[in-house]
């Protein structure tokens, strides 16, 4: 692997390995707390438990407020009811197809218990069963009979993925979005000076933006920056010769810049500048596929009058799955370009449209 | 063996990879553990590890085969594609387990990889909707093509990562727990028969290959000619998706093999010992043949005498089978039991009757 990363490899394993599924963030917040409290001026938790920091500017004068968000929360389960012999059935919490879900292992509530989810031996179906995903309602959380005593319904789960180095790659769960989490980390510690960074750690991003909502409205921003993750479909297509025309963004191409998602249509002036910045500075980038998948910006745009905002994901290969797969240097391109974004940042990249 | 080393034990069997046909890693574990304990110890042409404990009985000594097989079931790389591999099953593998599912590929070294389906947009057409086929399914190692081709080779074997899983004091979750449980009855039956005196000659032999076509069991016996074998393999423990009419609870009481693989009076021999020695046991209708190596076994050479015991297991062939670690000692203690009741009569004594 490259030996030059500007960046803690170890704060992001620590997040990764952390439960925080939505509703259930406090493991996560208290952990970014942690590391953000020597760098920021005002740091409030939030009704729902968004965790809000300012980093004030050194700039005199009126400064732009720019809102970075990203959430702290990650897909899972919630036990449900218990069996006998200690099963438990379970909801999923966020998108999760069910072929994730057999055969893998979770962790269950803050001590996290592990338990696994099984299948019916092959030895016992038929070929025609096997034609199918099994119903969640025919699946349940084992954490055998011995520790049916340390988990209770209402406990979340979550796959059971510390994260690992793999080449220059990293795989592990919940880099959707902690990744973001940990890059908003970093600019927080490095924070520009001529802005106001107002960072927002959302929650109850996976059930539906619902943090990202209310913290909009309480930091009031002049516009925000949604930092989160998106699928790499960079792969090949079965039929030879078709070209992959459904990649959305592909590994190794740098921070993903959203023009438009199924939630939000980018502020055209921030793609701009974006752009701009990108390519004056010669940084690793690419344009996201518009398409279906929103981000926190969905919330944050249509709050209070309206709020420019743009999203920059960092690309990553199998997101809502046990394990996810990211480029390191696509996560230092991603970290690279936000900060090179809120560095140049001033109010008049906000010129009035219709103009 | 105290429950510490019975722990050590198990985890050191669960990490140590070996899929059918290539055991040569569990092999080479399996060689330094049993070594202190056996007279002699060899390995066969196809890669069972056979061990024996002598006898005190005068010579011609009957002898006693106790079989475990100790490869595993796994992923073999058939292609690649791009920066992908692509792979088949090495024994029975439901693929709906594999998507988002992290494996160990043995390449030029071990390299973690992730397994997935392609998303259904890159599918033809005739693809599943709502399922997964080994066709379909890709590894992804993070490495690039030239890179990957490099690493890995068409045949290389894959493993699944999936750590083992302390569950409370007595259950244990992981990958190849078949059959690597019986693995550990059987090791655990050897340290205690240190202290034993008995009468047969006593053979362990870990079996390779059982999962593909019993190879290794087969010439096993035909090398050692014994005058009985027990395959002690796994069987399907009582869990949700499997019917409670063909499984056994955990931590119960041990299965008993009984059918066309099973010698009658070595069954009841086999039930007389856990009578006596207090351990619980339960009837396991095998009505064909059963599965396992006993199979094999009792066709070598002019036909042996075979029995089938079984540790009950949750979840078969997925990354996160389930056993209750008594029964694994249970195992062990039924064995030793009817190994100290082993005479120079008993053979006379034993007749095919229902």
């Amino acid at each position: 692997m490259s030996t030059d990363n500007q960046f803690d490899l170890s704060l992001i394993e620590t997040l990764s390995n952390l439960s925080g599924v939505s509703g259930a963030e406090s493991a996560v917040r208290e952990r970014v707390m942690k590391e953000i409290k020597p760098f920021a001026d005002e740091i409030q938790v939030d009704p729902l438990g968004n965790l809000l920091v300012a980093c004030r500017g050194e700039e005199s004068g009126p400064r732009m407020k720019v809102m970075v968000a990203a959430h702290m929360d990650e897909v899972g389960f919630m036990l449900t009811a218990e069996d006998d012999d200690g099963c438990y059935r379970f909801a999923k919490v966020g998108g999760i197809s069910e072929k994730y879900l057999t055969g893998k292992s979770v962790w269950v509530g803050k001590e996290q218990v592990p338990g696994v989810i099984g299948l019916t031996p092959i030895h016992l179906t038929e070929k025609k069963d096997r034609k199918s995903f099994v119903p969640l309602k025919k699946l349940r959380i084992d954490v055998g009979a011995g520790s049916a005593d340390r988990v209770q319904v209402g406990d979340r789960a979550v796959f059971a993925t510390p994260l690992k180095q793999v080449g220059d790659s990293l795989i592990g769960k919940a880099f959707d979005d902690r990744l973001g989490v940990a890059i908003l980390i970093e600019l927080i510690k490095r924070a520009p000076k001529q802005i106001d960074l107002l960072a927002a750690f959302t929650v109850q991003e996976e059930i539906g933006l619902r943090g990202a909502h209310v913290a909009a409205y309480k930091l009031n921003p002049d516009c925000s920056i949604v930092l989160d993750t998106t699928p790499a479909r960079d792969f090949p297509v079965w039929e030879e010769g078709v070209e992959n025309a459904f990649y959305n963004t592909r590994l190794g191409k740098g921070a993903a810049v959203y023009t438009a998602d199924s939630g939000t249509i980018s502020d055209p002036r921030l793609v701009q500048y974006l752009l701009r910045v990108g390519e004056e500075e010669d940084l690793s980038f690419q344009f996201r596929q518009p398409g279906g998948g929103r981000t926190d910006a969905a919330a944050i745009h249509r709050q209070r009058s309206g709020i420019p905002s743009v999203s920059i994901s960092v690309p990553t290969r199998y997101l809502h799955s046990p394990v996810s797969l990211v480029r390191l240097e696509d996560y230092q391109a991603t970290l690279n370009f936000v900060e090179a974004a809120l560095k140049n940042m001033s109010s008049d990249i906000l010129g009035a449209l219709g103009t | 063996m105290d429950s510490m080393e019975m722990n050590d034990l198990l985890l050191d069997l669960l990490h140590v990879p070996g899929l059918s046909g290539r055991e040569d890693p569990v092999l080479r574990y399996l060689q330094e553990i049993w070594e202190p304990m056996v007279d002699e110890l060899r390995v066969s042409p196809l890669g069972s590890l056979e061990g024996v404990v002598r006898g005190n009985a005068p010579q011609p000594r009957p002898k006693i085969l106790f079989a475990a097989h100790m490869d595993a079931i796994g992923l073999m790389v058939t292609g690649y594609q791009g920066d992908f591999l692509r792979v088949t099953s090495v024994g029975g593998v439901d693929p709906r387990v594999l998507p988002g599912g992290i494996v160990t590929v043995h390449g030029e070294e071990d390299l973690p990889g992730v397994i997935d389906q392609l998303p259904k947009a890159l599918l033809p057409d005739s693809a599943p909707k709502d399922s997964v086929e080994f066709k379909y399914l890709i590894v992804d190692l993070g490495l690039k093509e030239a890179e990957l081709k490099d690493m890995v080779q068409i045949g290389d074997l894959v493993s699944f990562q999936q750590p083992p899983l302390m569950m409370g004091d007595n259950l244990i979750a992981g990958p190849a727990l078949d059959n690597r449980a019986s693995v550990a009855a059987i090791t655990i039956m050897l340290t205690s028969l240190q202290t034993r005196d008995p009468a047969w000659d006593v053979w362990v032999v870990a079996t390779s290959q059982e999962e593909e076509n019993m190879s290794g069991a087969l010439t096993s016996a035909y090398t050692l000619q014994p005058d009985l074998a027990v395959a002690v393999d796994v069987t399907f423990a009582s869990a949700p998706g499997t019917p409670d009419h063909k499984s056994y609870p955990m931590g119960e009481e041990i299965p008993l093999g009984w059918g066309p693989s099973v010698h009658p009076g070595l069954y009841r021999a086999f039930e007389e010992a856990a009578e006596e020695e207090d351990i619980s046991v339960n009837r396991e209708p095998l009505p064909m043949r059963s599965g396992t190596d006993a199979d094999v076994l009792q066709i070598s050479a002019a036909g042996v005498p075979t029995m089938v015991l079984s540790i009950p297991l949750r979840y078969m062939h997925t990354p996160v089978e389930m056993v209750h670690k008594e029964d694994i000692r249970a195992v062990a203690k039924l064995s030793q039991a009817l190994i100290d009741r082993l005479d120079a009569n008993f053979l006379s004594t034993l007749e095919w009757e229902e």
